[in-house]
């Protein structure tokens, strides 16, 4: 069942062309993967998928329903959840709160004056930083957390609007190697019980070709390759964009990245 | 209609073309300063003021040790090198300490010193206002159609585009003007550049400063140097830069040229104010482009995300509460008339203060002309008495809707902004509406005001009225506090911290700051109807820029990280106020020196640095 289809999706910044003719389905349950070198586009494309962006040309349908120019806001209610390569958490809330508040809005109460914020959703919230491993730190504020798990929290975050497609931007970046499998074992997981389509991108080669069922591969913001990790691993065109790196994509040998 | 004679209409666009170099010549140098530095220096007003003093005492000394145009404009030229190094002190000294401070910090501070210098330019040059001397070789007026128009004047024509030529030479040509731009585009290029970064800040605000000199000294042979040259330009140079886009040099001239004629028609069919023709061009632009003519997305100020954080309910709220009431309630057992009248005034100035940090500290929308919403209260209570002889009763709600409705319509305009901009238009809203009271005689009293504004009999005396307001104030900041704590304070608290977090969860970023702005703008509506009748007057300086930076320096002084901070920033500023003043003539310069002391050194204010004190020993 296709859950996401993105059809010739455009941008260009001036003269740089960030996303030339993308287009690309996931399903529900689905892990995706975007890979490419720095500056290919995938940010570009996870910015027009989730509404930060509007793109030059080109469509995105959610269920069949065409999202394009919709607001990130619109999508949200539409089953889009994201977290950023920066995270984007409310660093003067404590990790609870950051949660509270996306289930505060999911119920449509942000415009709440009386009953305090703190005292509204703060079973589910912690619930649900409990399905990120994050429990113990619910009350720490957002701004005294290690960066990756700020990234956890955004998780929860993500996951507090019921998302049906989760976007990805860089998940695991800044995280130990051991923490990366974890993170994501967990993010499958919870995709496949709950049906929730994910799309990702990673620069972490072992996280890729370890958890995507599809790889698509991006460079200067054009589509070179689509396929299984093994497919695009063998992929010639592949290899020479990785071009002096191409070890990067063999299956790693159990010693971790420098 | 007037009937237009050709001759007419041909002065009038020459006159249009001389304000329109004059403004672009110190414009220039607050954009550059901007491109670069990212800080709005409110001081730049300042400085052209300094420009026309120093040129206007040092000319004439010029000109009896040699008569000439050599000396003349060796002068204006040394003038402005003068105020060049006053630039380049001012960055050593304070700007170099808030590059990275949050944008409030650095429009407070060099509004420090603004109000410094005004203090000094009067011990140094005297109160008289100075008239310069007319330029040798340029006295004779000359004939345009038929009219006379002043030779000086088509000098300065000329000035502008030569000094827009020179800078773009600079610019293009010079390996500062190759940093200049380059800073200027792209913000982290700054920080790579090492060492090399002091000095380019530094030659930055001299060349900054010295456009800035230069302006003010140009303006000597058109009108005298006086004290209130500062504010008058650093308004019409904050609406250049911000039409043309902050940063941007032909954006600046292409709008001052704009503004130029502007002011020179718009005499025509506003004759009283011209200001407000002009901030209404910016109203319209910056509404149809939210970064000026030329200005980009990228080019926005400092951070503006400090404010209010989580903190954990402290236990005993109840009894503070009760405490609070009780001490309230039973101050006028021991207090006299005269400070019954002090504490109503505090009470009224905390509120004030309080409603501006809904919007600063909680939404992080640096709001620089909150005295609209005082001013649109206390006004609104008094038209409500004067033309239709309400009673308090009915003039307080009256004055507490207008104040909603005028903050409705400014929000609406200023929600799409941010940062810098955001800033610059509440200002010139304030602005708009200071010029409206002023000018409006008919109705609102002009310069006078509104006097007679008394309250009800059982309101009136020292006691009723404070135990009135005390309650009144109460309430409404404890509304405001359940308003901060509930969800839609968060909202607003979420917005302010990630705007991109916020809108990917669904938060409609703009409705709540929409919102926010009502209820701060009603309650600072009601703080203002409470003066007017504490008062029993109102006039325009209630709408004025100070009244907003007596707000802002509230917030400050008590910490905008605190809830209770601005309560507290207006007790002590009005004591301070109360201590110093009869004490010295020279107040605005301790007040200017406090301000920036406050934020070089205690930037979390009273409260805040109590706080942390308390929690670090905890
Ligand atoms: N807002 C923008 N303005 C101008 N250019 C942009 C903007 N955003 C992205 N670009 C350019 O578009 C191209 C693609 O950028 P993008 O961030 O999508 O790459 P990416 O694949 O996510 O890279 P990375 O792995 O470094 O995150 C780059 O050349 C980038 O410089
Ligand atoms: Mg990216």
């Amino acid at each position: 069942m296709t859950l996401l289809t993105v059809t010739g999706l455009h941008k260009s910044f001036g003269g740089v062309v960030a996303a030339r003719d993308v287009s690309f389905t996931v399903a529900r349950g689905e892990m995706l993967a975007i890979i490419g070198p720095n500056g290919a586009g995938k940010s570009t494309v996870f910015n027009m998928v989730g509404g930060q962006l509007g793109p030059d040309r080109g469509q995105v349908l959610i269920d069949g329903q065409d999202i394009t120019h919709a607001s990130p806001q619109a999508r949200f209610r539409g089953g889009v959840g994201r977290t950023f390569q920066v995270a984007q958490t409310f660093l003067s809330m404590s990790a609870a709160e950051n949660v509270q508040m996306a289930l505060i809005s999911r119920f449509r109460q942000s415009r709440g004056l009386w009953t305090p914020a703190r005292e509204r959703h703060r079973a589910g919230a912690v619930d649900l930083l409990a399905q990120v491993g994050m429990a113990e730190a619910a009350d720490m504020p957002c701004s005294a957390l290690a960066y990756g798990d700020v990234k956890r929290v955004e998780l929860a975050i993500a996951l507090a609007g019921q998302p049906k497609l989760l976007l990805m931007d860089e998940p695991t970046a800044g995280m130990a190697p051991q923490e990366r499998a974890a993170l994501m074992d967990l993010t499958a997981s919870i995709a496949a019980s709950q049906g929730i389509g994910v799309l990702f991108t990673e620069h972490d080669m072992d996280v890729v070709f370890g958890h995507a069922a599809r790889v698509i591969v991006l460079l200067r913001g054009q589509i070179i390759a689509a396929g299984t990790p093994d497919e695009i691993r063998q992929d010639p065109q592949v290899r020479r964009a990785y071009l002096g790196d191409s070890h990067a994509l063999e299956p790693s040998q159990g010693t971790g990245p420098a | 209609m007037i009937a237009l004679d050709p001759s007419f209409l041909a002065v009038q666009a020459l006159s249009g073309l001389s304000s329109a170099s004059s403004l672009f010549i110190t414009a220039c140098g607050l954009t550059i300063v901007f491109g670069v530095t990212r800080i709005v220096n409110f001081a730049h007003g300042s400085l052209y003021m300094i420009g026309a003093y120093t040129a206007a005492t040092l000319i004439p000394r010029l000109l009896e040790f040699s008569f000439g145009p050599t000396a003349f404009w060796a002068g204006i030229l040394a003038s402005a090198l003068i105020v060049g190094v006053i630039g380049v002190i001012i960055e050593v000294v304070l700007l170099r300490r808030i590059y990275g401070a949050p944008e409030l910090f650095q429009l407070l501070a060099t509004f420090g010193v603004v109000l410094v210098v005004q203090d000094l330019v009067v011990q140094v040059f005297g109160p008289e206002d100075i008239l310069g001397p007319r330029a040798p070789g340029l006295r004779a007026p000359v004939d345009i159609l038929g009219r006379r128009f002043p030779s000086y004047e088509l000098a300065l024509i000329a000035a502008g585009p030569i000094v827009l030529g020179l800078v773009w030479l600079l610019l293009r040509r010079t390996r500062f003007g190759v940093l200049v731009r380059a800073a200027t585009q792209d913000r982290d290029m700054v920080a790579s550049l090492g060492v090399n970064q002091a000095l380019l800040f530094t030659g930055t605000l001299f060349l900054g400063a010295f456009l800035a000199g230069l302006g003010g000294a140009l303006q000597i042979p058109r009108v005298s140097a006086n004290t209130g040259m500062d504010l008058a330009i650093i308004a019409e140079a904050f609406v250049v830069t911000v039409v043309g886009g902050m940063g941007s040099v032909p954006g600046a001239f292409l709008a001052a040229l704009i503004i130029g004629q502007l002011q020179a028609f718009g005499i025509l069919i506003f004759p009283k104010s011209t200001l407000v023709v002009v901030f209404l061009l910016m109203a319209v632009v910056l509404a149809i482009r939210p970064y000026g003519l030329f200005g980009r997305a990228e080019v926005i100020g400092g951070t503006h995300a400090v404010g209010i954080a989580s903190r954990k309910p402290q236990p005993g709220r109840p009894f503070i509460l009760l405490f609070t009431v009780a001490a309230l309630a039973g101050f006028p057992l021991i207090a006299d008339a005269y400070l019954l009248k002090v504490a109503t005034e505090i009470l009224i100035f905390a509120l004030f203060a309080f409603s501006l940090q809904l919007l600063i500290g909680v939404g992080g929308l640096v709001s620089f002309g909150h005295a609209a919403f005082f001013g649109l209260g206390a006004y609104g209570a008094a038209l409500a008495v004067k033309w239709f002889g309400t009673s308090m009763e009915t003039a307080l709600p009256l004055g507490l809707a207008l104040a909603a409705l005028g903050a409705g319509l400014i929000g609406a305009f200023v929600v799409r902004l941010s940062g810098i901009y955001l800033a610059m238009m509440t200002l010139a809203a304030a602005q708009i509406l200071y010029a409206v009271a002023f000018q409006w005689v008919d109705v609102t009293g002009g310069d006078n005001g509104i006097v007679g504004v008394w309250p009800s009999r059982w309101a009136s005396g020292p006691v009723p009225y404070y135990l009135l307001t005390a309650a009144l104030t109460l309430v409404a900041v404890l509304l405001l506090k359940r308003i901060i704590d509930a969800p839609f304070g968060y909202a607003l608290r979420a917005a302010r911290d990630s705007e991109a977090r916020a809108e990917a969860i669904g938060l409609a970023i703009r409705r709540h700051r929409w919102l926010a702005f009502i209820a701060a703008g009603a309650a600072a509506g009601l703080a203002g109807g409470l003066y007017a009748f504490s008062r029993g007057s109102v006039d325009p300086s209630l709408l004025g820029i100070s009244t907003s930076v007596d707000a802002l320096t509230m917030l400050l002084l008590g910490g905008i990280q605190t809830v209770i901070g601005p309560l507290v920033g207006a007790g002590a500023l009005h004591a301070l106020r109360d201590w110093i003043m009869p004490l010295t003539p020279l107040w605005r310069l301790f007040l200017g020196l406090s301000i920036i002391a406050m934020v070089l050194l205690f930037p979390r204010g009273l409260v805040g640095t109590v706080r942390d004190r308390w929690e670090a020993r905890a």
